[in-house]
């Protein structure tokens, strides 16, 4: 990581943070292009270059295999594949990032799901040769269902097709077309070859008629400051701190996580669900106090009245009220084998609050690669993507996904197994 | 609506403070390990804003394999009176002791891996439903893979492969009796946001991560503190050094480097310039490609 600024110490204090989810399959050229990202970002260490080197010679690759970086468990090293979520961390003067790495297959599409759960941007390769497949819609589909803000598709592989213009131009055209039935808010395109280095951190000599950005620029200047949701105050109670001491005798704090909106000091609130009514007293942490805060600090509120408050409680701004139901409309993605099944029965988790629901239909399921909705089968197994209608044991205050990705999602337990075994997102 | 927007840290600092509020909701018993290193002391920084103004609803557990460096464990005291906090400490020596463990042998014997059976009977003993760690993704591959609630099955071992999904910031800690939860606040940090944080919240640090003289020995490549724990080979000389500890574990498998840095700045400079991992000078990950993978499905941090 040498390239930060050494002589400028307050500059590290001042980056921004981007999370960012990569998903593909074996050939697709992912894990060349993060060990680029890695490389050329000079993130890889000596020691890590040397193992993998290693590693390389004694699989008897005739190339240093910078997908050895990411595959870490010993199964995945073994069938050269990427089972699980790996993340992966690098940093440039600008900004840090957190790279989600997950698996492209089908078989994995829960594994995505999550990758894809906390990202700003997704990346999606596209090969060159091959244009639009199965697995881009499918990815396409994922970033735009889990509402990640900004999407790059990267035309791989443009060094097969001697950097042709109009291939690029050819599949960016179809990518539009496609992508005019997805909800996505950012969508980006750039013509790369990971294997040689064009346009991933380095501009490209090869493509003197593309005049947009590298990857490597889009990422450290894409806007994310208003990835966030700051309209809606909603302040999931999380824990409630007693001190119970001489000096803090009656304090009573809220502590949480400000799921979306701004919160500000003598601000008129709403509890939910007891619906009684205060003001926003102090804002603390233990440096001070402070007149706002915002998503996604952790703080701890008082407040003007002594009212009973607890976990899974909800303060929020009076004039601004969430969805205050026990039916639940959600697309929900399955992660086991025993399948989702109406009438089937489930802890859910959401925001700070625990209940338990039951399953009271399936509209339909969504074939992944096509977007067609299969309203006749309803046999939802491992990894599918459902449309459902859920009734909780108590209300839940929500609002859509698509306007706030912390109030909006949900995740279902087994109580036989505690396994998590579904993630839902209202509609 | 720009303006809102955190620095890396400060969202790092939000995000983790979240986990460890999470561990008090959702557990009655937990515990912080604490080594004394500086990703504990950041873990039990964190705590603390956490809960503020209460103290941290966790106990202090530190595993010692009796090979510590006196430092540390003056550091460690120091913070405990300072901060009235309880701390118990787990025994790897009365674990060898009671016939649980057993030393290793030869020249390279480390207690680094006895350290399992010790925490294991330790969270048994105490009843601890989760242990905090201050491990993180960016140290070795199979901590890649890790979660921030990481399920342990009641013979305290991890399945890397059946894993719980961890999606947006949506917690799981649900379990049977007799089985644990290890909890991993700072997941999302490198080495280099650690130290950064250090220099901008001020926080204190054992004394030996700064430049000092010492004796030294060379084994492989690596410079080892001489102390009564380690064996010297015949063509091994002890000799005075510069140095400090970009990382602090066990005596015996932890490497000094060489270095003038006197101060967390100085540090920050080194670690920005410098081309091989923290865990580049710990022996104990390169037993084999996987040796982290092995001791951590035992059951290890």
């Amino acid at each position: 990581m040498n390239n930060l600024p050494t002589d400028n110490l307050s500059g590290y204090l001042d980056m921004d943070l981007l999370r960012f989810t990569t998903a593909g399959s074996v050939d697709d050229g992912k894990s060349t292009l993060i060990g680029r990202l890695l490389y050329d970002s000079k993130s890889i260490f000596e020691d890590q270059m040397e193992a993998i080197e290693r590693a390389s010679q004694k699989k008897g690759e005739e190339h240093v295999n910078l997908a050895l970086l990411t595959d870490g468990l010993r199964a995945e090293r073994e069938q050269g594949i990427t089972i699980d979520v790996a993340y992966r961390y690098f940093a440039t003067p600008k900004r840090k990032f957190i790279i989600a790495d997950t698996p492209g297959h089908i078989q994995y599409t829960r594994n995505m799901v999550t990758g894809a759960s906390t990202a700003n941007l997704a990346i999606i390769l596209v090969d060159a040769r091959k244009g639009i497949v199965e697995q881009t819609c499918r990815h396409s589909f994922i970033a735009s269902l889990l509402q990640i803000p900004h999407i790059v598709y990267c035309i791989n592989k443009m060094d097969l097709v001697d950097y042709d213009k109009d291939t690029f131009f050819r599949i960016k055209k179809e990518l539009e077309d496609f992508s005019a039935k997805l909800d996505v808010r950012d969508i980006n395109f750039i013509p790369i070859s990971a294997l040689n280095g064009d346009n991933v951190v380095d501009r490209s000599t090869k493509m003197n008629w593309y005049d947009g950005q590298t990857l490597m620029y889009l990422l450290e200047n894409v806007h994310i400051a208003g990835d966030y949701n700051h309209i809606d105050a909603r302040f999931p109670v999380q824990y409630v701190v007693r001190p119970m001491t001489t000096e803090h005798h009656d304090y009573r704090g809220y502590a949480g996580r400000v799921a979306s909106g701004v919160l500000r000091v003598g601000d008129d609130i709403t509890v939910l669900p007891s619906g009684f009514e205060s003001k926003i007293k102090s804002i603390d942490t233990s440096t001070g106090m402070l007149e706002e805060a915002f998503a996604p600090m952790s703080v701890c509120l008082t407040l003007e009245d002594e009212i009973d408050i607890s976990r899974g409680d909800m303060i929020v701004r009076r004039n601004n009220l969430p969805e205050q139901s026990q039916d639940v409309e959600a697309m929900v993605c399955w992660f086991t084998e025993r399948p989702l099944q109406t009438g089937g029965k489930y802890a859910i988790k959401h925001t700070s609050k625990d209940v338990r629901c039951m399953i009271k239909d399936i509209r339909y399921k969504m074939d992944i690669n096509t977007l067609h909705r299969n309203e006749e089968d309803k046999n939802i197994k491992m990894n599918d993507i459902a449309r459902v209608v859920l009734r909780t044991t108590a209300p839940l205050f929500t609002d859509k996904y698509h306007r706030n990705r912390f109030t909006g999602s949900f995740i279902l337990i087994d109580e036989g197994t505690n396994e998590t075994v579904g993630a839902g997102m209202i509609i | 609506m720009a303006g809102y927007h955190l620095t890396h840290l400060r969202e790092l600092e939000a995000e983790s403070i979240y986990v460890l509020r999470e561990v008090a909701a959702q557990f009655e018993n937990p515990a912080l390990l604490f080594s004394g290193g500086k990703d504990s002391i950041v873990c039990f920084h964190l705590a603390q804003k956490a809960f503020w103004p209460a103290k941290i609803p966790f106990t202090l557990v530190h595993i010692d394999t009796g090979h510590n460096f006196q430092e540390t464990l003056d550091f460690r005291d120091e913070l405990v009176k300072k901060n009235n906090v309880n701390l118990i400490v787990g025994s790897v020596q009365e674990s060898i002791d009671a016939g649980k463990a057993t030393e290793e042998k030869g020249i390279n014997a480390s207690r680094n891996a006895l350290q399992t059976v010790t925490l294991l009977d330790t969270i048994e003993k105490y009843k601890f439903d989760a242990a905090i760690g201050g491990a993180r993704r960016d140290e070795e591959k199979a901590r890649a893979k890790e979660r921030f609630f990481s399920h342990r099955d009641e013979f305290g071992q991890w399945d890397p492969k059946n894993q719980r999904p961890e999606l947006w910031n949506l917690f799981n800690g649900k379990k049977n009796i007799g089985e644990h939860f290890r909890v991993f606040p700072i997941s999302n940090w490198t080495e280099m946001d650690v130290w950064q944080y250090i220099l901008q919240e001020n926080i204190e640090i054992p004394s030996i991560y700064f430049t000092h003289e010492r004796d030294c020995f060379v084994r492989d490549g690596v410079i080892y503190a001489h102390s009564s724990f380690m064996q010297l080979k015949p063509t091994e000389k002890v000799e005075r050094r510069t140095v400090r500890f970009r990382t602090i574990g066990d005596m015996t498998c932890t490497g000094a480097v060489v270095s003038e840095a006197s101060t967390l700045s100085q540090i920050i400079e080194e670690v920005a310039s410098t081309r091989v991992t923290e865990r580049g000078s710990r022996i104990d990950d390169k037993r084999s490609e996987a040796a982290m993978e092995d001791r951590k499905k035992a059951g290890y941090f």
